[in-house]
């Protein structure tokens, strides 16, 4: 695109952020301030994650891009065409083919190899925020490792409901040190982030942070001895592709009651359905 | 059978088309030109300046036609531009002192040196729709004061006299804060380039607040005016008119003047009873703002005031006294895309607490409405 550098910011900006990235990757777990800048996408939208992509993407790239799982929602689409114009990369739908995938609320159904970077857009990055409302005591609590009040949390849910409260942005703890939002994917998704090959980047433009979960390290949800972490489960199977161990969109198909469900992840149910 | 919904970059072609034909409107009206809007929408343009941190008039009235008038909107375009632009320098700190003085008022003094001049203000007009604004300027009545304005007061005349500074006529019997330069050596904030970390500094705080949107430093500053942070303030001084921007470029070694800014600044002056290591004095709350901005200035000088309170020993218990609450806040760019960005599709966490509210809903033994599907 003219008038524009490559992947749309200049060269220091993305100098400044592939630094951030560098320092989130030797902390796994530890949120980076940065110098986030205004993009010419709405602040939500997923401006972190754009900035960390343009740091990263070279002309050799292929892009998948995901909202909600699916490569054709519109924000997905939105993204992709940004990137398509701003750095004339090929872009693809195939998690398998993908050097770079750009998510928003999911993690591909495809496990991801070694080379790959998954992107993740992050509203919120720090995990005690609902707890703390203020960033100099958060801040402190992580340097003394004082998570104490999100046990706290957890216990006070089961007490109450028998379960855990939480099931997306579920809280993880990144290399048995620092506590981790994963960003709101569904916590079916959380097992996918412990020891995964690939590099895992999460990036929130508004609130200026980065942070980073580097290949194989060990990410574990929180949970208790008597009260194991679980995930999702439905008594139906994709009405697509008869998946059964993918996580299922629900689609209100009338308005009597009628519903069905389906894969959030496009490409792992289209490729299913193909047989590839 | 259901179908996954395709078709969502034919979607965003379709509805990009049809903003641009709302913006257009009716093609039997004439098409606004910029230099209409530059002119005849000025404040809307300060404003945009202001709050998008770019002072160029004509792209702020290209941003608020491209914006359809969206004020918030055309401040976002503008802030995505400047984000772009290199930056080549900082500019000597602006002498306000030699201001080409517009419109000067003081309320703490019945006469000032340098005199008040009322100057283009709608503080004294009655709002009353003039309706012969309706009509063409050329078929209308010739109206009484129509014409160029005369000068009433001899006062300002000779601009680039110095004109000095109410606050410094306390400042000079001491009853007012001594204000001190930073070291030299301390390099000023840039929330452009840097992230904000609390608790944060004046200058970080002064340049937020002069972005901030003006519709939350106004629901601010009024708050402390009703006992949410009280100060006491008193507007010294308010003025508005041309300032001179100046650049002291390394290998020339004194400064040149690379051009002209209009700014509207404020400054308040508080009671302040004292504290164990200061006597008691006035002190400060400070505005400025691109173009003709006092409701902007004005309520910033009271928030500014308000944020100081940890550095003056006060008690530091309501909102516009909080600078994690205040600045993280007011960015109206950074506000308007978190609310709207619940337009996005959330269904997937939908769907994950939709799985958590039916298992909660089964072991309280609640039957299901529906046996579907």
């Amino acid at each position: 695109m003219s008038g524009y550098n490559f992947a749309f910011l200049d060269e220091h900006t993305k100098r400044m952020i592939r630094r951030a990235i560098l320092k989130a990757v030797a902390i796994p777990g530890y949120q980076v301030p940065f110098g986030s800048r205004e993009m010419p996408l709405s602040y939500g939208w997923g401006t972190g994650g754009v900035q960390v992509t343009a740091s990263v993407i070279g002309p050799d790239d292929v892009l998948k891009v995901i909202d909600q799982g699916a490569d054709d929602t519109t924000n997905a689409v939105s993204i992709r065409q940004f990137f398509r114009r701003t750095t004339g990369v090929r872009t693809t739908t195939r998690a398998d083919e993908a050097t770079i995938i750009q998510t928003r609320h999911r993690v591909p159904e495809t496990p991801l190899v070694e080379g790959q970077i998954l992107v993740l857009q992050v509203p919120i990055p720090e995990p005690l925020r609902w707890l703390e409302p203020r960033e100099t005591e958060t801040r402190t609590m992580h340097a003394l490792e004082e998570y104490g009040v999100m046990h706290v949390r957890l216990y006070e849910d089961i007490t109450r409901h028998g379960h855990v409260e939480t099931s997306y942005d579920y809280p993880v703890r990144v290399n048995g040190r620092y506590l981790m939002r994963p960003s709101p994917i569904p916590k079916f998704d959380n097992p996918k982030l412990d020891r995964n090959p690939a590099l895992l980047l999460f990036g929130a433009g508004r609130e200026k942070r980065i942070y980073a979960v580097p290949p194989y390290t060990p990410v574990r949800s929180l949970d208790f001895d008597d009260y194991p972490f679980t995930i999702e489960r439905w008594e139906h199977a994709c009405a697509l592709c008869g998946a059964r161990d993918a996580f299922l969109d629900e689609i209100v198909v009338d308005d009597k009651g009628g519903r069905m469900f389906v894969c959030s992840d496009t490409d792992h149910c289209e490729r299913r359905r193909s047989g590839a | 059978m259901y179908v996954a919904v395709k078709g969502g970059e034919r979607a965003i072609e379709a509805a990009h088309a049809q903003l641009a034909e709302e913006r257009r409107g009716d093609r039997a009206v004439a098409e606004l030109t910029l230099a209409q809007i530059e002119q005849q929408l000025g404040l809307a343009v300060d404003r945009v300046m202001t709050e998008g941190s770019l002072y160029d008039r004509e792209l702020a009235a290209l941003a608020i036609k491209q914006a359809r008038g969206d004020l918030v909107e055309a401040i976002f375009l503008l802030r995505a531009y400047r984000t772009t632009m290199p930056r080549l320098g900082a500019s000597l700190p602006v002498e306000t002192t030699r201001m080409t003085v517009r419109r000067r008022v003081s309320a703490t003094f019945k006469d000032v040196p340098g005199g008040q001049i009322l100057g283009p203000t709608f503080d004294y007009t009655h709002r009353l729709l003039d309706f012969s604004l309706a009509e063409p300027e050329d078929q209308r009545e010739p109206r009484r004061g129509s014409g160029p304005p005369e000068r009433v007061d001899g006062g300002p005349g000779d601009s680039r006299a110095s004109m000095p500074r109410v606050v410094d006529v306390l400042d000079r019997e001491g009853l007012i804060e001594a204000e001190r330069p930073d070291a030299a050596s301390r390099s000023v904030g840039d929330i452009t380039r840097e992230p904000l970390v609390f608790p944060a500094e004046r200058d970080v705080r002064l340049q937020n607040l002069a972005r901030g949107d003006e519709g939350f430093v106004l629901a601010l500053g009024y708050a402390t005016q009703r006992g949410y942070g009280r100060n006491h303030p008193f507007a010294a001084e308010i003025r508005i008119g041309e300032v001179e921007l100046e650049l002291a470029p390394e290998e020339l070694g004194f400064p040149i003047t690379i051009g002209e800014l209009t700014v509207t600044e404020c400054q308040m002056v508080n009671q302040f009873t004292g504290s164990a290591t200061a006597p008691p004095q006035f002190t400060r709350g400070y505005g400025l703002a691109f173009g003709h901005a006092e409701r902007k200035a004005m309520a910033m000088a009271l928030v500014d005031r308000a944020l100081r309170a940890r550095e003056l020993g006060e008690a530091a218990v309501t909102p516009p006294q909080d600078d994690e609450f205040v600045l993280s806040h007011s960015d109206n760019v950074e506000a308007a895309g978190f609310v709207q960005h619940l337009k996005l599709p959330h269904h997937v966490d939908f769907q994950s607490e939709l799985v958590l509210l039916r298992t909660l809903r089964a072991e309280a033994g609640v039957a299901p409405a529906t046996t579907t599907p």
